[in-house]
């Protein structure tokens, strides 16, 4: 048969077997499934529809992607521009309506949602000693999500033993800390606690209401206070102090999580140039400023007893959470993965992010090496970094990749071709390297010293780092 | 004083060049090229086809790079150069006067005069117009055959394949580039291209081309037809030496440069695929075609292009590859058939292989071959410089190891174990 031209560029990315085409069958059967309980009159038994949506999910993911396992080991990111589910085709903007749209009825129509929360609650009533609510249901998608698409992380990626731990750190993070453990705790009339989550991205366990909410009950609360306050002020900057951000970032983090396995076929669309790159400091340490200032103004307010702020304090708290905990890391964050990759809550929005990036930066024994010379230019690690990082324009000249929003997932080092990258917790002395290339390219050997000096091209944006002949030279780039 | 440098060809080589030249200079420089408006990574074609890339990751720099940096680009074709007036001709454009020219041409694929290699169908792979001519070439068939087991073939071989298209697969050689790797190394790319459902003919050449419209099928030497709708002809590439033979320029097999790149003709110079050198013991050869030569070079003569005349050097050698999953690194001298004065220590884990050679006599190493292991350049470099016991190599590999955290380091164990 001769195949339309037009036709022909999807062709190669999605080639379906039987076993695929009858796991997408069953995938479909589940979203019919959840879509009459968001429609229909509720006549049919919650629990049993949302049962079949489960299965449908669970066994047709499982035989989609069990023919990932007939192909070789090792990277195969075919098709993937080619594909509309993962090129900003129509599957793609309809998966980003889809999902925004569900984000967008979870917080403010959740009554829309009273089938499906309806359908789960005799598992919350197993886990959790009580019914259902739309923050379970949600909980419940979210953990599936992380399971469901870690295991298809865990076939794509199963010669590479960095990848196949990360992913199972995320999905014993998110399966036991963020989703068990709380409602467990729930079920033992203790606060529904993430052990997973810090200050500032889950803002309000530094604020007064929580502080006052722990301490005034019974049981764990004192526990929980500790906890927070350990992992915030004393962890957090050791662990990246010896790791880089990625201990959190991409090993622990439930947003992370989410992002590294659902956000997994969507990591190439993140936007790579400087002026994103631009965009993103501003807004994510806008970001850190805000909770900052509203966890300050918080505390100011209780101590005053309301005196020096008013009403003031409340509304930054409640601007915050609406504009940055609701629509920015729900809505865009995860509605847009389709649209502009799996990190655009992580990378322009997310406070701790910001803090860990700092701390990354300038207190960190993370960085990733780049071999000699080795790299040949072709950009398959700034595509597929789901952060935006032009790693090519480092590697390619030799350099040390030392980036505050790097979280450390390593595809970079995966998808390179030549072996021109590794993630290393190296000495601090020699992490900022100028470029090297020189060396290797074996010319400034033979130079007296006045000709060893070159000045650094434009766009200095990349350059956020000290680079040697930076210094050296005392020129900044016109 | 500002002078303009010209340069034809925006590659590698000449985008080194004129990178160079600018952090170097105030000089004014143009870069003429037909293939692209932009530079693009050459070795990211194939990722183009297989759809991990679009052409627009594969540019290293972004668009307004250029005008930022001053650096002209001109999209056309330069058909011949008046040395006398320096001028350059471009065809349908207009002429540019240079101070100095640095021709960086590139190669072109080979073909030996098969019966129907000019039939639509058939065809190299070396740039952006190639891969064009390929995605039409390659719409709705049933099977392509790739002839010439190098670099380009296997590359080819594995585009097809990532199409979902079946592939034959013709090699030359009795073993997958034999004349390169020693056996065991030949031998493991062998079995991975036959893993990927290749259908590699080993010691097999191309016949004929059978048409007669267009590609219907070939014949083998050994009296085999194959029915196909493509021909891949990827038997190597020779250096692109038109507008130097047809502007008295001389050329051999390539431009004839000395060390300096400078030709025969004052203030025009050539560098890349499309020289060769005039003597041996300047390159590792007289052509050299990698992508990390087309950059040394490059980057050697924008010095001698801003006045500082530099020779080039090339420095201990080493080169790269990946055969569909296996990743392969080559440090030093490794040659295919070792002479007697050669140790060669070869030690395996399941698909991985590392070889570290010596000088029988001395003990000193001399080189590394890896399969689907990554070494450290600096270390392996540092190694083979200093002439260092390979004992005490074998002993400290691990610190050489670039291979990904927590991957298995047996066969780096092993190595060890064995100079005990």
């Amino acid at each position: 048969m001769e195949h339309h031209a037009s036709l022909q560029l999807t062709t190669p990315g999605s080639r379906y077997s039987a076993r695929q085409r009858t796991g997408l069958a069953l995938i479909g059967v589940g979203v019919l499934a959840l879509l009459v309980m968001l429609v229909g009159d509720g006549s049919l038994n919650p629990a049993l529809t949302m049962g079949v949506a489960m299965v449908g999910f669970l066994v047709g993911s499982g035989l989609l992607f069990a023919d990932l396992l007939k192909q070789a080991p090792g990277v195969n990111n075919n098709g993937v521009w080619f594909s509309g589910a993962t090129a900003r085709g129509m599957a793609g903007w309809i998966m980003a309506i889809v999902f925004t749209g569900f984000y967008i009825i979870l917080y403010w129509t959740p009554s829309n949602l009273e089938q499906l929360v309806r359908g789960t609650d005799a598992l919350s009533a197993a886990l959790r000693g009580r019914p259902s609510d739309q923050w379970f249901l949600y909980g419940l998608f979210y953990t599936l999500a992380i399971l469901v698409m870690g295991a298809r992380m865990l076939i794509k990626y199963r010669d590479n033993k960095y990848q196949i731990l990360r992913t199972i750190s995320v999905m014993f993070f998110q399966l036991g800390l963020a989703f068990i453990l709380p409602s467990l705790l729930l079920l033992l009339n203790e606060p529904e606690f993430y052990f997973s989550y810090f200050w500032p991205l889950k803002y309000d366990y530094l604020w007064p209401s929580t502080f006052s909410s722990l301490t005034q009950g019974p049981g764990l609360g004192i526990f929980l206070l500790f906890w927070t306050a350990v992992m915030t002020f004393v962890a957090t900057p050791v662990l990246t102090f010896f790791y880089g951000k990625r201990w959190y970032c991409s090993w622990v983090c439930g947003c992370g999580g989410l992002a590294e396995t659902a956000g997994d076929p969507f990591r190439h669309l993140s936007d790579k140039s400087t002026k994103a790159w631009k965009v993103e400091r501003w807004m994510v340490h806008s970001v850190l400023v805000f909770v900052i200032v509203t966890t300050l103004a918080l505390w100011i307010n209780s101590w005053t007893g309301g005196g020096l702020l008013g009403g003031l304090s409340n509304e930054f708290s409640r601007l915050y959470g609406f504009f940055i905990g609701l629509i920015f890391a729900g809505v865009i964050g995860v509605g847009f993965y389709p649209i502009m990759g799996s990190r655009v809550w992580c990378r322009f929005g997310c406070p701790m992010a910001a803090i860990l990036g700092l701390l990354q930066k300038y207190l960190s024994r993370f960085r990733i090496t780049t071999n000699g010379g080795q790299c040949i230019s072709c950009g398959n690690c700034s595509t597929y970094c789901e952060m935006g990082i032009d790693v090519r324009w480092y590697a390619q000249r030799g350099q040390n990749i030392v980036r505050a929003s790097c979280v450390g997932c390593g595809m970079c080092a995966t998808v390179c071709p030549r072996g021109v990258l590794r993630l290393e917790n190296g000495s601090m002395k020699a992490r900022y390297n100028g470029p090297v290339l020189i060396h290797h390219d074996d010319v400034s050997v033979q130079l007296d010293e006045a000709w060893q000096r070159e000045r650094p091209l434009m766009p200095p944006a990349q350059e956020d780092i000290p680079i040697l002949t930076d210094k050296d030279l005392g020129i900044s780039p016109v | 004083m500002a002078r303009h440098i010209v340069i034809i060809g925006n590659g590698v080589a000449g985008i080194t060049a004129a990178r160079f030249v600018r952090k170097l200079s105030d000089h004014r420089i143009t870069v003429v090229s037909s293939e692209t408006d932009h530079f693009y990574a050459r070795t990211a074609l194939m990722y183009i086809y297989m759809g991990h890339m679009r052409y627009r990751e594969t540019k290293p720099y972004e668009d307004h790079f250029w005008t930022q940096n001053n650096i002209d680009l001109v999209r056309g074709y330069a058909t011949q150069i008046d040395t006398q007036s320096k001028v350059v001709r471009i065809a349908d454009g207009v002429d540019i006067a240079y101070d100095a020219l640095l021709l960086a041409t590139g190669s072109k694929s080979n073909l030996f005069g098969w019966p129907g290699q000019d039939l639509p169908g058939v065809q190299g792979l070396y740039g952006m117009q190639d891969l064009a001519l390929m995605e039409r070439n390659t719409r709705g068939i049933r099977r392509g055959v790739v002839v010439g087991g190098g670099l380009i073939g296997i590359e080819m071989a594995e585009m097809l394949h990532a199409r979902h298209i079946p592939v034959t697969f013709l090699v030359r050689e009795k073993s997958y580039m034999d004349y390169l790797f020693p056996e065991e190394e030949s031998a493991l790319i062998n079995d991975e291209i036959v893993a990927h459902g290749i259908d590699l003919r080993l010691g097999t050449e191309l016949k004929s081309i059978i048409g007669p419209d267009r590609a219907s099928a070939i014949e083998t030497n050994l009296g085999d037809r194959i029915d196909c709708q493509f021909v891949g002809l990827t038997a190597g590439v020779h250096p692109n030496t038109d507008i130097a033979r047809a502007s008295g320029i001389h050329a051999n097999k390539g431009i004839l440069v000395n060390e300096f790149f400078e030709t025969n003709v004052p203030d025009v110079y050539a560098a890349g695929d499309c020289a060769e050198f005039n003597a041996d013991g300047i390159g590792s050869r007289r052509v050299e075609q990698l992508w990390y030569t087309g950059r040394a070079h490059g980057k050697t003569v924008a010095y001698t292009l801003c006045g500082h005349r530099t020779p080039y050097r090339r420095g201990v050698f080493f080169n790269s590859a990946k055969f569909f999953t296996v990743e392969y690194q080559t440090y030093g001298d490794v040659p295919a058939r070792p002479g007697p004065h050669i140790q060669s220590q070869l030690f395996r884990q399941g698909r991985s292989l590392l070889r570290v050679n010596s000088d029988h006599r001395t003990g000193q190493v001399l080189g590394f071959n890896t399969m689907g292991l990554r070494l450290r350049q600096d270390q392996c470099e540092a190694w083979i410089r200093s002439r260092t016991p390979v004992d005490q190599v074998l002993k400290s590999l691990a610190k050489a190891r670039f291979d990904s955290e927590f991957q298995s380091s047996r066969v780096y164990r092993r190595a060890a174990a064995t100079s005990d």
